[in-house]
């Protein structure tokens, strides 16, 4: 077989997720907010990795004779107190988001995943244990709980990542365990039963896959509080440690200067709202692509 | 006398019907004292209406729902009393097949590995061995390889039926039970596949629980039929008992509200009054006598026996009707 | 000749999806004679629900009827406005659909349900349809004083529909559309309900389309059958004639398709499945399938001819008399 027939070959079989593809991408082009939703969270991660290396001054060193600068063709968005460059601290900043976005979202969507497909397909009493611990959770305003989880554990960046994740996982728990109810009584799972698989083999290969993707589009929608969560943890000082550039903590930084000074507290602040903006967008979006009654 | 691959004595299935913490327990009697002997290499059909509880009664038999008490015995063997490992492996012989073509495959995942199934589970054999698997028994249902890596939304429900017949027969089963795997089929379609099931019975000898509320497909398939009413069976026999002979009047009912594909042939107007009761609270005696049109006195008392109207044919009714 | 109720000329509903257009009804033709009962038949996808969506004008986005006339009594409905549409549905047109429960609020009892529809008729008030409601209950054999006081989850299959019946032809429409009424439901409600039907449409004189893809139900009620394929109609004829004598192969496939009881002769099944109507074959829609397909087949769409009187098929194997 010649590369070209090899290709070709594979995109036959493949050709039933390309064409899935393709009509995901027909809604979303229809879907004008979703469009520029996709823009922003792409500028956004493309900011956070390839940003570092264009930027004009080193995000954490100071030099006191910059301090207070207002915006200028050398400093495009100013100087802190420190006469760090306020720039190159919020490029170098959005890594840091997009980290905490990243293993949020692995930690609490994992967590949700497994706990959730395992209440709804158990049911009884393993069903009522967890889904009581999450209507614990879920009793209390969640970044009230984040500021506890962070308060006890300590400001860091780790500890930021953990607190958000012990809230986060109660919404994709109990989104997991509804589909998990709705799949185990689907003649296909049952008809696997009777060919005689065990219940991990079901749960792990046949169930927890069609489980995946309304957490995935819950995750989406949830990364815009995410780092609303995050920058208020650091904001309040109970995130991220300085110097690190964290928005929230910058917002937090230029606070005493703000009437004078405001562009140290207003442009990490405008990158945290335009952030928030574009995922929202995009969580938007996709739970109306995601929406099977629009599909086929 | 033919040998008989599977009896079942007294399976009942009681669910329990989730109400108030302080009201009594209450049960739907889905399947209520059903004994049948399942001959060998037949096509035996269960009839019934919906809620007579054929369903269940399928699904019991392969353990997929534990009975609440009763005996299967499969080649003289209770399993009932096999343990879920054992249970496992047993399963490899027994097989089912649905009615609803579109939730009885997994959405998300290719023809091959919904085939492939069952083999993955028994044996320890590579991928490359399965795939040579798969591409022979999708030749014997009538499909061909190139359709192992679609999925299952590109087919038409036909033939979602073959490869739910295929994922059936890959683990060489000797009894396979078929829940009105037609039912949801359009008529022309329905024909080809019925042949397929025949060919398929005799070229991999095969024992079937056909069951399906539709008698003239039962008519063309089977070998012997159970009308089933109420989680009861009320008559059973041979084919030509059945259809030539009905004995039952629930039978003799089912057979004439059937609409003839005839024009000049007019349906008969005594059809049965009212609608199947509740299985909560099935009637007291005849279960069937509130809609019988022969009902005595006695037949609210007291519950009928059954008796055996002619060699191999039983009916459950104190008048029946020959 | 009888007046005609319902003529439906060239009448083409495409549906426009992301897949490419849908080609559901592809310029169909058909007359309904007053009092009669029509049957329309075919199988999943062939455009028969979509044709009678179309007569009640609820075709909605993304679908569209492109071109045809639908004329009910004199009057063009494509072209009709919405305003006096709804003063014909509902009282000169009403509808029976195959899940009764989901045409009824599942909140509100039964009896004032029932009342509405004929309040809105009549333009009265419901407190004073007390009476029509318990004698259209009475007319499909409930009992009035238990029915009318139960929310729709309380009642059985065989239930709804007899409600559904009561309320469509609570108004005596001029026209009954039934589109597959008992195919929810078991036989021996499904006898029942058909028995019911057939009592009160010859009582009451109203013109049936009855829309099923059960070849017994329609043998046993209607007078004349029209059989659809794919989008088209490819035969039609009174009942006898079309069962003794069909033309199309298509129906000719069919007939030998159905099982019967007491008939165990061998069965054969149409090959192959209904097309993707995004990509309809070329001429007539049956061809792929078809065992009598010559070349024309494929490049000419076979008019809808008579053979007989009354029997109008649509297939090139009789061209030969139309030339």
């Amino acid at each position: 077989m010649t590369l070209t027939e090899k290709i070709s070959d594979f995109m036959e079989k493949r050709r039933p997720i390309l064409e899935d593809w393709k009509h995901t991408f027909f809604l979303w082009r229809r879907t004008k907010l979703a469009i520029i939703g996709t823009v922003i969270v792409i500028v956004f991660v493309l900011v956070a990795i390839i940003g570092p290396f264009f930027i004009p001054y080193d995000p954490l060193s100071q030099n006191m004779a910059e301090r207070l600068q207002p915006p200028s063709l050398k400093h495009f968005f100013g100087t802190d107190q420190f006469g760090r460059d306020i720039f190159s601290r919020v490029v170098s900043g959005s890594m840091i988001e997009v980290e905490i976005i990243i293993i949020v979202s692995i930690i609490s969507g994992g967590i949700g995943l497994i706990l959730g497909v395992i209440a709804g397909y158990f049911g009884g009493a393993i069903d009522e244990i967890l889904m009581r611990a999450t209507d614990m959770f879920l009793a209390f305003p969640s970044l009230i709980l984040a500021m506890a989880f962070a308060a006890m554990l300590g400001p860091s960046l780790i500890n930021t990542i953990i607190a958000i994740s012990l809230v986060g996982w109660t919404v994709f728990a109990r989104l997991a365990r509804a589909e998990a109810m709705k799949v185990k009584n689907q003649p296909y799972i049952e008809a696997i039963r009777a060919l005689g698989a065990s219940r991990t083999r079901i749960i792990s290969i046949h169930v927890t896959p069609m489980c995946v993707s309304p957490v995935l589009v819950q995750l989406t929608l949830r990364m815009g509080t995410v780092i609303l969560t995050a920058a208020s943890l650091g904001f309040l000082g109970l995130g991220v440690r300085p110097p690190l550039p964290e928005w929230g903590a910058m917002v937090s930084d230029g606070r005493s200067f703000l009437l004078d000074q405001w562009w140290i507290s207003t442009f990490p602040g405008i990158a945290i709202a335009i952030v928030v903006l574009g995922f929202n967008l995009l969580g938007d979006g996709l739970r109306d692509i995601m929406d099977p009654r629009l599909r086929r | 006398m033919d040998e008989f691959l599977i009896e079942i004595q007294n399976l009942k299935k009681y669910f329990p019907l989730k109400r108030g913490i302080f009201s009594k327990g209450q049960y739907v009697h889905a399947v209520d004292d059903v004994s049948v002997q399942i001959p060998s290499r037949k096509i035996f059909s269960i009839v019934g209406e919906s809620g007579s509880g054929k369903t269940t009664f399928g699904r019991t038999i392969l353990r997929l729902i534990e009975p609440t008490s009763g005996k299967i015995i499969y080649k003289g063997q209770d399993i009932m009393n096999l343990s879920q490992k054992e249970m496992i492996t047993f399963r490899k012989k027994m097989q089912i097949v649905f009615q609803d073509p579109y939730n009885s495959l997994h959405p998300r995942r290719l023809v091959k590995d919904i085939i492939g199934e069952g083999l993955y589970i028994h044996e320890k054999i590579s991928s490359n061995e399965i795939l040579e698997r798969v591409k022979a028994i999708l030749k014997k249902v009538g499909l061909n390889e190139d359709h192992m890596f679609r999925y299952p939304h590109e087919f038409s429900g036909g033939q979602r039926q073959r490869i739910a017949m295929a994922r059936a027969l890959i683990l060489n089963p000797e009894f396979i039970v078929l829940d009105e795997p037609t039912s949801a089929l359009d008529v022309s379609v329905q024909a080809t596949i019925l042949d397929l099931l025949i060919d398929l019975k005799n070229t991999f000898s095969l024992t079937y629980l056909f069951i399906t509320h539709n008698l003239a497909v039962v008519d063309y398939i089977s070998d012997f039929v159970a009308v089933m009413y109420l989680g009861q069976i009320v008559e059973i026999g041979s084919k030509d008992d059945i259809f030539t002979l009905p004995s039952h009047p629930y039978t003799y009912a089912l057979l004439s509200a059937i609409p003839d594909p005839d024009p000049k042939r007019k349906r008969s107007r005594t059809i049965p009054k009212g609608e199947i009761p509740s299985a909560v609270n099935p009637p007291q005696g005849c279960r069937f006598h509130p809609r019988c049109p022969y009902a005595k006195e006695i037949c609210k008392r007291s519950d009928p026996a059954v008796i055996e109207a002619s060699k191999g044919h039983f009916v459950k009714c104190h008048f029946p009707l020959r | 000749m009888k007046d005609a109720i319902l003529t439906v000329k060239n009448l083409k509903v495409v549906f426009h999806t992301y897949r490419g257009t849908v080609h559901a009804l592809d310029r169909i033709n058909f007359t309904v004679l007053k009092n009669e009962r029509f049957g329309i038949i075919g199988e999943t996808g062939c455009g028969k629900s979509v044709t009678s969506l179309a007569i009640m004008r609820l075709i909605e986005q993304p679908g569209e009827i492109v071109e045809g006339e639908i004329v009910f009594d004199g009057k063009d409905l494509v072209k009709t406005q919405e305003s006096i549409l709804n003063t014909i549905r509902g009282r000169e047109i009403s509808m029976i659909f195959q899940e009764p429960l989901s045409s009824l609020n599942p909140v509100m009892k039964v009896g004032f349900q029932i009342g509405e529809s004929i309040a809105k008729i009549k333009n009265t008030s419901i407190k004073s349809c007390r009476q029509e409601v318990f004698e259209a209950l009475k007319a499909v054999d409930l009992d009035p004083t238990r029915v009318s006081n139960l929310y729709p989850h309380e009642l059985s299959g065989g239930m709804a529909q007899r409600i559904m019946i009561a309320m469509a032809l609570s108004s005596n429409p001029k026209l009954l559309i039934a589109d597959e009424p008992t195919s929810a439901l078991d036989v021996t409600i499904q006898a029942q309900i058909m028995n019911l039907l057939d009592d009160l449409v010859s009582k009451m004189n109203n013109t049936v389309i009855l829309i099923t893809h059960d070849l017994g139900v329609a043998a046993q009620f209607c007078d004349k059958i029209m059989i659809m394929y794919a989008g088209t109609v490819v035969e039609q004829a009174k009942t006898e004639e079309l069962f003794d004598n069909p033309l199309h192969p298509y129906t000719k496939g069919l007939l030998k398709a159905i099982p019967k009881v007491g008939n165990r002769d061998k069965l054969t099944g149409i090959p192959g499945s209904v097309p993707d109507l995004v990509n309809p074959p070329s001429g007539c829609r049956f061809h792929p399938r078809c065992p009598y397909a010559m070349k024309i087949c494929s490049v000419e769409k076979p008019p809808l001819t008579e053979m007989n009187p009354g029997h109008l098929v649509a297939c090139h194997l009789y061209g030969d008399k139309n030339g």
